[in-house]
């Protein structure tokens, strides 16, 4: 299982970084939901069931759907102009 | 200068995490409330699921408070948001394949969300995630022609009502002399649908209760006017 | 490596990040998503602070008991706290929104210097000359206007 944990931790710490970084608030965006998603398979490593579905349906998928429909309002939805 | 500030704010607070990080005492835990909970809850409350037990069983004031806490946050929202405008030109309405997959998925949608929220006390899962899950489903089909909109009414009675029943289903266990939300019921047998007294209730109360609140949400968010 | 270290690397990781993410950040969406980062490591924080090597779910199935069980208290907690917490999330991107409706820019400098000049205007003090220059002393001599 150690193999499996460092590479969702890393994976999900490089995200974190690129959430930040990235000039583009859609790849951000993405970013943000690959940290939630790594986040609720650490949960089900640390045997916390509900909370990994918890995070799954609420982190991953509806913190990024009410992201998305904020920055399509904010317009800031532009994916390729940006260079 | 304040790219040298920076640097050193961040290298203040990696020193102070790494210290906290450092004098932790990593893994030597006895969970003493817990390992009582997982040896009682089966006898006591009758849920499969401990987590359940816990939510709606030894912390349902919490788990109401919490319910409070996102309604405050819900319509603390939609007052900022504010009413769209009249004249506001609705969104355009959706291609094929959108429509289409809403149509499809709104049933399938329904269905896994409502199994969520019945099997909260013996599988993982429960009111909350299955009512995220509800509010997505209904949604959806806003998304794919975003010219019918949702009636707030409807949403606003489904919400009032899912609240007020908890808080009577929490009531109704006062008049016999035992403390506020209190488990009723029968327990059953541990395991079956119909099992864990009236924490099933509770749960759709919670699950009917977020689901509303948060299509509500989405609803008013989506039809804001778009800023140019 | 001991997978918890692993797992409360990941923890403070996030914490570090958010934080910085908080504090260093400009653009008020970005501080939005910094703030949902912190969150999600304060929750493998609290999740982590009962973890045990080798227990399972606290889920019985098929009325078989397992030995060692996870805690469910701080699963219970960290399960209201997400929920909460995509109620925040909400509550401060429809702030950034009207900001943004009523300001025109989502920039923390220009919405702080807007901020102080509403906040002097309501209290009726005289803007001054520069927001870099020191605030001139009361007992020395009136100082040249406008500073660097």
């Amino acid at each position: 299982m150690d193999w499996l944990t460092l590479i969702i931790v890393v994976v999900m710490l490089a995200s974190a970084v690129a959430v930040l970084l990235l000039k583009d608030f859609l790849a951000a965006l993405a970013a943000f939901s690959v940290v939630s998603l790594g986040l609720s398979v650490l949960f089900v490593i640390v045997r916390a069931p509900d909370v990994a579905m918890t995070e799954a349906a609420i982190g991953a998928g509806l913190g990024s759907l009410l992201f998305a429909l904020a920055l399509r309002r904010l317009g800031l939805w532009r994916a390729r102009d940006r260079g | 200068m304040q790219r040298f500030t920076s640097a050193l704010f961040l290298l203040g607070l990696g020193v102070l995490i790494a210290a906290i990080f450092r004098n932790m005492d990593l893994a030597a835990s006895t969970p003493i409330v817990g390992d009582a909970i997982n040896a009682a809850a089966a006898q006591q409350v009758g849920a499969a699921n401990f987590v359940t037990s816990v939510v709606l069983g030894y912390r349902g004031f919490d788990t109401l408070m919490e319910l409070t806490i996102l309604f405050t946050a819900a319509t603390a929202g939609g007052l900022v948001l504010g009413k769209p405008r009249g004249d506001a030109r609705p969104d355009p309405e959706a291609g094929l394949v959108l429509r289409a997959g809403a149509d499809l998925f709104f049933p399938l949608l329904l269905v896994v969300g409502l199994y969520i929220i019945l099997h909260g006390h013996l599988t993982p899962g429960g009111g909350f995630q299955g009512g995220v899950i509800l509010a997505v489903a209904f949604f959806l089909p806003l998304l794919a022609r975003p010219g019918t909109p949702m009636s707030h009414r409807a949403v606003s009675l489904i919400e009032g009502l899912a609240g007020a029943s908890f808080i009577v289903i929490g009531l109704l266990a006062m008049p016999e002399g035992q403390a506020f939300l209190t488990p009723l019921l029968d327990k059953g047998q541990l395991g079956s649908l119909l099992s864990a007294g009236s924490l099933p209730l509770l749960y759709i109360a919670v699950g009917l209760k977020v689901g509303s609140e948060l299509a509500g949400l989405l609803a008013q968010l989506a039809a804001t006017e778009a800023s140019d | 490596m001991d997978t918890i270290i692993i797992l409360y690397t990941g923890a403070f990781g996030l914490i570090f990040i958010g934080i910085a993410g908080i504090v260093l950040s400009r653009h008020l969406v970005r501080i939005i998503f910094a703030i949902g980062l912190l969150e999600a490591g304060a929750n493998l924080l609290l999740l982590l602070a009962t973890w045990r090597d080798g227990a399972s779910a606290p889920i019985i199935v098929g009325g078989r008991v397992p030995a060692l069980m996870a805690d469910p208290v701080p699963q219970a907690l960290v399960l209201t706290a997400i929920v909460i917490g995509v109620g925040i999330l909400a509550l401060a991107l429809s702030l950034a929104l009207r900001v943004q409706h009523a300001w025109g820019t989502l920039d923390m400098r220009a919405i702080r210097l807007r901020l102080e000049e509403e906040i002097d205007d309501a209290a009726g003090i005289e803007p001054p000359t520069s927001a870099d220059a020191p605030a001139p002393r009361p007992t020395a001599p009136a100082t040249r206007e406008g500073g660097a």
